[in-house]
């Protein structure tokens, strides 16, 4: 696992429920078909209503119009994020799009073992909110070991909540390779 | 040491005497529930993790209720049944109710109850969010997603984080214009969206007790919108009186310790209660409805497994018994047999169906439905800027269909009511 992720932050609001993160009529496609899985990185975050989208100034959406991925690889969000239904296509649909990385106030426990055990993208949780200081665009860098965040454009460093017990099956890439390590799926099995 | 409900299920399935609220058990589960959304990806985790040749670790305990996406000409959402279909043959699942078969039933929470597999004291995960709505027999259910649930195909258990138990108390005689949908939007407007994250919410008292089984499921069915991770009523007489009418397998009543912790516990007198709706966007954005009547709908909806049961209907015919509908009336009924007590439960002497059909209301097969919108022909499915009044659970932007649509959720008496105005109204003007 890389120690530091670096890209293009996109930041959203509170309470991004998984049919802002994928809307439920997109849920028919296969997550397992190369051309299928296209569509879950096209529709990512296309349930945001667009004034939402992309803050502070709204209307930036995650994906362009056209395009099956994303430029901006951290999403920063309030709190609650990814509240709403147990679809495992959500953290899958960023994945897809290109998130690696989100920065989020809280995170509802489905979305969070999802993002965890399915090893999608990984939730790092901040103490104070910073979807208001970050700007859609500026360039951060996430360095796990040291559980911080960086925004290069504006020059500032916060400190982010450790991961805590999940951060082994983070590094594992998921629930089946953290097992396998521990020999959790033969003594469990 | 004094332990709620929660922790005695969790000390149970993990072969304890008692387990600490924090701490993190591997659980064995008695059933696994999935549906035709996230049936067909987990069935392909499974494969790709434990080999094309696996076998699940116990048929008997898989149950797959295709629901979401059936009436409807969308061909990847059929192909997703199909996939249903040949894993269920593959491994020989005796619990599988196809659709277009007499085995079909409907919306799964709801089916569940129904056929039998909600017994008190066990442990239940399903793919799908509102799985929390079993603990209305005394039993854990808790939402997961497809990941962990290959995991469960597999292994026939889950690592999980004991919760906290929050407590809800309900006091009083439950009036006869307020309903679980009340009490439950209520809850969500005091504690929010987050306000249960990562916590069990119990719900008790006289008036909680004084529900028939699937009002209580409907209170269960909603803590996921507050975050939590089961909602849970203890057993009593009427939860084994219904159990026993539909299975022999056996079961384990449990009570939280009068002195049990808790993180938090509210008390609420329903005697003083009103009539609440969520307003757009989202569950805890409670207003009375006296508050709000007279702002302009233009659909009414009532079905889903959180309003879509028999006393559901029973309720919002008693309102719409000899009225006439004002806007497009969607009746959804959660599973075959509740379509089929439209025809044969009576009010004043009339069908619910029957009452339903002379007031305008257009009644639909059994499904999932407009709930989360669904393919583009889902019946219901909110359109532009669509105000919908809805006995279902969750109104974030685009719940319902169109993003630009606003959805305020309701019981099914104010449902009913504001269909016949056409505007939002408090049931007690018809009652």
């Amino acid at each position: 696992m890389d120690t530091i992720i670096q890209g293009k932050a996109y930041v959203l609001g509170k309470n991004i429920d998984t049919d802002q993160i994928i809307p439920a009529e997109h849920l028919v496609y296969s997550l397992s078909d190369p051309e299928e899985v296209k569509m879950y990185g096209k529709y990512a975050l296309s349930g945001v209503p667009i004034d939402q989208a992309g803050l502070p100034e709204g209307g930036i959406p995650f994906v362009e119009e056209g395009y099956f991925s994303s430029p901006y690889s951290i999403i920063i969000a309030g709190p609650n994020f990814g509240c709403g239904s147990s679809r495992e296509h959500a953290p899958f649909a960023l994945k897809v799009a290109g998130a690696r990385a989100i920065i989020a106030e809280s995170y509802a426990r489905i979305f969070y073992r999802n993002c965890v055990d399915g090893g999608f993208v990984i939730p790092f949780e901040t103490a104070q909110p910073l979807n208001k200081s970050i700007l859609t665009g500026d360039e951060v860098a996430l360095d796990m070991a040291n559980n911080t965040l960086t925004n290069l454009t504006q020059n500032v460093t916060y400190q982010l909540r450790p991961l805590g017990d999940v951060v082994n099956i983070v590094q594992a890439g998921g629930i089946f390779e953290y097992a396998r390590k521990n020999d959790l799926m033969a003594s469990e099995a | 040491m004094a332990q709620t409900i929660t922790q005695k299920i969790f000390a149970k399935a993990a072969n304890r005497k008692f387990v600490d609220p924090g701490q993190s058990v591997w659980l064995n589960v008695d059933v696994l529930l999935t549906h035709d959304v996230c049936g067909p990806p987990t069935f392909d985790i499974f494969k790709q993790e434990f080999g094309p040749k696996a076998k699940v670790w116990d048929p008997s305990k898989v149950v797959v209720l295709p629901d979401h996406y059936i009436f409807t000409a969308n061909e990847h959402a059929h192909r997703n049944i199909d996939l249903l279909r040949q894993f269920a043959a593959e491994q020989g699942l005796p619990n599988y109710y196809d659709v277009g078969t007499d085995r079909y039933r409907g919306v799964c929470h709801v089916a569940l109850a129904e056929e039998g597999f909600n017994l008190p004291g066990t442990v239940l995960f399903g793919t799908d969010s509102h799985t929390c709505t079993s603990g209305a027999f005394g039993m854990f259910g808790s939402g997961i997603g497809n990941t962990d649930a290959a995991f469960i195909l597999g292994t026939g258990k889950l690592w999980e984080k004991v919760p906290d138990s929050m407590k809800f108390t309900f006091e009083g005689q439950m009036p006869d214009y307020l309903t679980a949908k009340d009490l439950i939007l209520q809850i969500l407007g005091d504690i929010t969206t987050d306000g249960a994250t990562y916590r069990a919410m119990e719900f008790d008292g006289e008036a909680v007790y004084s529900l028939p089984i699937d009002e209580r499921m409907t209170l269960c069915n909603m803590a996921i919108e507050a975050g939590g991770m089961n909602g849970i009523i203890a057993a009593d007489a009427v939860t084994e009186a219904f159990v026993k009418a539909r299975t022999s397998k056996p079961y384990e009543i449990f009570h939280s310790d009068p002195d049990a912790q808790y993180h938090s516990m509210y008390r609420y007198n329903v005697e003083q209660m009103e009539p609440v709706v969520a307003q757009p966007h989202s569950p805890d954005n409670r207003a009375t409805v006296r508050s709000v009547a007279g702002t302009p709908i233009t659909k009414s909806y009532i079905g889903s497994c959180t309003g879509g049961k028999l006393t559901d209907f029973r309720l919002a015919a008693k309102i719409l018994k000899g009225k006439q509908v004002a806007v497009t009336t969607n009746i959804v009924p959660a599973t075959v047999l509740v379509a089929s007590q439209l025809s044969t439960e009576t009010y004043d002497g009339q069908s619910l169906r029957q009452i339903f059909e002379d007031a305008g209301c257009s009644i639909a097969l059994p499904s999932c439905a407009a709930c989360l919108g669904g393919p583009s022909d889902t019946v219901g499915r909110s359109v532009d800027n669509d105000v919908v009044v809805s006995t279902t659970n969750r109104n974030f932007p685009g719940r319902m269909g169109s993003k630009f649509a606003g959805v305020y959720l309701a019981s099914p008496l104010t449902a009913a009511a504001s269909a016949i105005t056409g505007k939002l109204t408090d049931p007690r003007d018809f009652l």
